[in-house]
C-alpha cells in the first residue's frame, strides 16, 4: 500500500487535474528532486522557489488573491517561524476585509520527530498553528487520511496548514486508497522517481484516483473502547493505537481518536466518548508548555467535569530549546510507546 | 485671461493636456483636504488613529489615474501601503469610505470598522488589503505579477511602501523573486522616499545612495525621481508602467515625496515645517502658466472641503459594528 509520501503526491496529482491546483511550490519541491521527503515527485505544476520562506509564503498569498489555487511547502515546520506574521495575515485577511478577500491556499510543512532530525528538524508546530485564527489545520496519521485529508485542503476556500508527520512519511498504510493499484511494487514504479537521472522520467499515475476525501474537522475513532480515551494525531497516534492494543491483554479498554483535524475540530466526537469512559488522556509531542493539549483538557475539564472519574490527563513533549541528535536525548525528550502505555495504564489504574 | 499654456518638463515635447492638469490637482486638492478631514476628526476624538498620505499627492494621484481599473489578472493589482488615499480617489473611490474607516462604523467598506485608517482594500479593484507590518505588500506582490504573467495581456502589480521598511527582508525578496531569469514578473516596485522611518531620517539608516540603486544588482531597471512633481511622476510613471506592461519584467521606481503632517497621530499629526508642499508647488505653477486662477483653484477646495465636511456630519451619525458581528468573516463560506 502506499505510505503517506505517496499518498499526498497522488492526492496532489488528483487536485492539480481535477481540483484546479494551479501551483505546488517550494525549496526543492519540482524536478529532479521532488521534494525532500519526495511527496512532490513528477507533478505537473511543481516548481523550485529561491530559499526563502517569507517569499514562499507572500507568493502563495499573491497567487490565491489573484485566483490561482496554490500549494506551498515549507520544508520543514522549524523554518516557518520566520514567516508568522505572514500566516497571520493570511488567517486574518478575510475577516480584516470584512470578507471581502479570501485566500484558497495551501501550506504543507513536514513536523515532528522521529526521523532523528536535531534541534532544527524535529519541532512539532500544533501549538502555534492553532494560535493564528483563520486556518483551518490537518494532520494526518496514515496514508489514506493524508491522501482524504490533502483532497480537502485543496478543496477549500480558505488557508489550510497540511502539517505531514515526518516520522510516518515512509510508513506504508494498511488501508487502500481508492485507485491505489494493489501491487506495492507496482505503485512505486510508477509513481516513484528513479535514482540518477530523472530527466526523462515521467510518472505513471494511476488512473482511478478518486476525489475521496476527508472533511475537516472530523476526527475517527480508531479503536473503540470503555474504560478510557486517548485523543491523538500525528506521530503519536499509532502509538497511542499499539498502546491501547497491548493494554487489552491486561484487561484495559481504551478508546482511540485521531483527531486529524486541529482547527476546525470534532468535539463532539470526544466528547461523546469521554462521557461514556469518564477518563482522557491526550498525546502530542509539542513542547507541554502552552500546549494544543492543555486547551483540550481545559475544555474537557469545563465542560465535563462531573462526568470525570479521574483528571483529564496531557502527555506531550518536554519543554525544551530543542531536540538533541542522539537518540536518548530524543527519546527522552518526545512520547515514546513506553510512556503512552505507561500513562495509560496510569489512568485506567487512578481511583479518586 | 490668456489662452493657457500647456505644462511640460524642460527636455520633453509632449506637454500635458490642459484638462489632465486640471483634474489632477482637483484630486489633489480633494485627498488633501479629506486628510486633513481624516486628521481633524482624529483630533476631536472621531478616531484612534490617524495615518495618511499628505504630502504624496503628487505621486499617489497620477499612480490611480494611470492603473488599469478593475478585477482579476488582466488589470492591474496595487499592493498599497497606507499613504495612499489620494490613490484610491484618484481611481474613483468615493471620500466617505475612508471617514468611514477613521470612524470605525460598521459601514466601513474597507473593514467592517475593525481596521486603521488609510487600510484601504476593495476587490473590485484589485486593491490588495493593506495590513500594518511594514513591507509584507512585496512578498505577495510576486504572487499575484506570476498569476498575471500567466494569464497574459497588460496587467501588472504595483506595490508600494517607504524607504524605511526597504530594510526589510520582503524588500529584498521582491527583488529576488521578481527578477529570476527566464521568470521575470512584472512588477512595478514603488518606494516613496519621504526620508523618513517613524522618527528615524533616511541617512542614519541606508547605505546605499538611493534606494533605486539596489535594482540593479537585479538587472532591474530603475529610476529616482522627483515625487514631488505630478507632472514629472506622470510621465515616469507612463513610462515604468508601459515598460512593465510590454516587456512583463519589474522595474523598481523611488519616488522622493515629502511628509507633511509627520508619521501619524503618534507624532502628533500637525502639520511640519521644512517640507515641500507639492500642492503648494503645482498651483503657483498652474497660475503662473495660466491653466487656473487663483479664484478658480481656491474654489476647488472650497468646494472639496464643505462636501467631505457634510460626509463627515453623516458618518458621525452611524452606528459602529454590532459586537456580535466578530464572528463574521472569520472563514469565507462558499456562496
Ligand atoms: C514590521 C513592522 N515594524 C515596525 C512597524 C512600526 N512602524 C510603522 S510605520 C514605521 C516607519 C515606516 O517608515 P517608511 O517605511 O519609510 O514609511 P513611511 O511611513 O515613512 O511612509 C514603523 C517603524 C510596523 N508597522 N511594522
Amino acid at each position: 500500500m502506499a505510505n503517506m509520501a505517496q499518498a499526498v503526491r497522488m492526492a496532489l496529482h488528483y487536485a492539480e487535474q481535477n481540483l484546479g491546483v494551479t501551483d505546488i511550490f517550494g525549496e526543492d519541491v519540482g524536478a529532479p528532486l521532488g521534494g525532500v521527503f519526495t511527496a512532490t515527485q513528477g507533478l505537473k505544476t511543481a516548481w523550485n522557489t529561491p530559499l526563502d520562506e517569507r517569499g514562499i509564503i507572500g507568493m502563495a498569498i499573491g497567487l490565491a488573491m489573484a485566483g490561482q489555487r496554490p500549494v506551498a511547502e515549507i520544508q520543514f515546520a522549524d523554518y516557518i517561524y520566520n514567516t508568522i506574521d505572514l500566516l497571520k495575515i493570511a488567517g486574518n485577511t478575510c475577516w480584516a476585509t470584512h470578507g471581502d478577500w479570501n485566500l484558497p491556499m495551501v501550506v504543507k510543512t513536514p513536523v515532528g520527530s522521529g526521523i532523528r532530525g536535531s534541534i532544527y528538524h524535529s519541532h512539532s508546530f500544533d501549538a502555534t498553528a492553532t494560535h493564528i485564527p483563520g486556518w483551518k489545520i490537518v494532520i494526518p496519521s496514515n496514508p489514506l487520511d493524508a491522501y482524504g485529508l490533502m483532497i480537502s485542503a485543496c478543496q477549500e476556500i480558505n488557508p489550510v496548514m497540511y502539517l505531514e508527520p515526518k516520522a510516518l512519511l515512509r510508513i506504508k498504510g494498511e488501508e487502500r486508497i481508492p485507485g491505489e493499484p494493489d501491487d506495492d511494487k507496482l505503485l512505486s514504479k510508477l509513481i516513484d522517481a528513479p535514482l540518477g537521472d530523472r530527466s526523462q522520467w515521467q510518472p505513471q499515475w494511476p488512473a482511478e484516483l478518486t476525489g475521496y476525501a476527508v472533511p475537516i474537522g472530523k476526527g475517527k475513532v480508531v479503536r473503540p473502547g470503555a474504560q478510557l480515551t486517548v485523543v491523538s494525531y500525528g506521530r503519536t497516534l499509532p502509538l497511542c493505537k499499539k498502546a491501547a492494543d497491548d493494554l487489552a491483554a491486561e484487561g484495559v479498554d481504551a478508546e482511540v481518536i485521531d483527531m486529524r483535524s486541529l482547527w476546525p475540530y470534532d468535539w463532539e466526537l470526544i466528547k461523546g466518548s469521554v462521557e461514556k469512559t469518564g477518563r482522557v488522556l491526550y498525546v502530542n509531542e509539542d513542547t507541554e508548555v502552552t500546549n494544543f493539549g492543555e486547551h483540550l483538557v481545559r475544555r474537557t475539564v469545563e465542560e465535563l467535569f462531573y462526568k470525570l472519574l479521574a483528571p483529564p490527563r496531557l502527555l506531550a513533549g518536554k519543554f525544551l530549546p530543542g531536540i538533541g541528535l542522539a537518540d536518548t536525548l530524543e527519546m527522552a525528550s518526545v512520547p515514546q510507546q513506553a510512556d503512552i502505555t505507561a500513562a495509560l495504564r496510569a489512568l485506567a489504574a487512578e481511583q479518586p | 485671461m490668456s489662452k493657457p499654456r500647456l505644462l511640460n518638463r524642460e527636455e520633453d515635447t509632449a506637454p500635458l493636456e490642459r484638462d489632465l492638469l486640471v483634474r489632477m490637482h482637483d484630486l489633489m486638492v480633494k485627498a488633501r483636504v479629506l486628510e486633513e478631514r481624516l486628521i481633524q476628526m482624529y483630533k476631536q476624538g472621531h478616531g484612534y488613529f490617524w495615518i495618511g498620505g499628505p504630502g504624496e499627492e503628487a505621486f499617489n494621484v497620477p499612480l490611480g489615474l494611470l492603473m488599469k481599473k478593475g478585477q482579476g489578472p488582466a488589470y492591474d493589482y496595487l499592493h498599497a501601503h497606507y499613504r495612499q488615499s489620494a490613490t484610491m480617489l484618484a481611481l474613483g473611490e468615493e471620500p466617505i469610505g475612508a471617514l468611514r474607516q477613521m470612524k470605525n462604523t460598521a459601514s466601513d467598506p474597507y473593514s467592517g470598522g475593525r481596521n486603521f485608517a488609510g487600510h484601504f482594500s476593495k476587490r473590485a479593484w484589485n486593491i490588495a488589503p493593506v495590513s500594518s507590518p511594514i513591507e509584507v505588500q512585496y512578498v505577495m506582490a510576486p504572487g499575484t505579477a506570476l498569476a498575471q504573467k500567466r494569464h497574459g495581456g497588460e496587467g501588472i502589480t504595483i506595490v508600494t511602501g517607504g524607504d524605511a521598511g526597504t530594510a526589510e527582508g520582503d524588500f529584498a525578496s521582491c527583488l529576488v523573486w521578481s527578477s529570476r531569469p527566464g521568470t521575470e514578473l512584472p512588477v512595478l516596485m514603488i518606494v516613496t522616499n519621504n526620508q523618513w522611518g517613524i522618527s528615524t531620517p533616511a541617512a542614519t539608516q541606508h547605505g546605499e545612495t538611493n534606494v533605486a540603486d539596489r535594482g540593479r544588482a537585479f538587472n532591474i531597471r530603475t529610476k529616482t525621481i522627483d515625487g514631488n512633481d505630478p507632472v514629472t511622476a506622470w510621465r515616469e510613471l507612463k513610462e515604468a508602467m508601459e515598460y512593465v506592461r510590454r516587456e512583463r519584467k519589474p522595474f523598481l521606481m523611488e519616488a522622493k515625496v515629502s511628509r507633511l503632517y509627520g508619521h501619524s497621530s503618534a507624532s502628533g499629526a500637525n502639520m511640519v515645517g521644512g517640507e515641500l508642499d507639492c500642492l503648494v508647488r503645482f498651483e503657483e505653477r498652474l497660475l503662473a502658466d495660466g491653466v487656473l486662477t487663483r479664484e478658480q483653484m481656491d474654489g476647488v477646495r472650497a468646494r472639496h472641503t464643505e462636501e467631505i465636511a457634510a460626509l463627515a456630519r453623516q458618518v458621525r451619525e452611524e452606528p459602529l459594528p454590532g459586537p456580535e458581528t466578530i464572528w463574521n468573516h472569520i472563514y469565507a463560506e462558499r456562496k
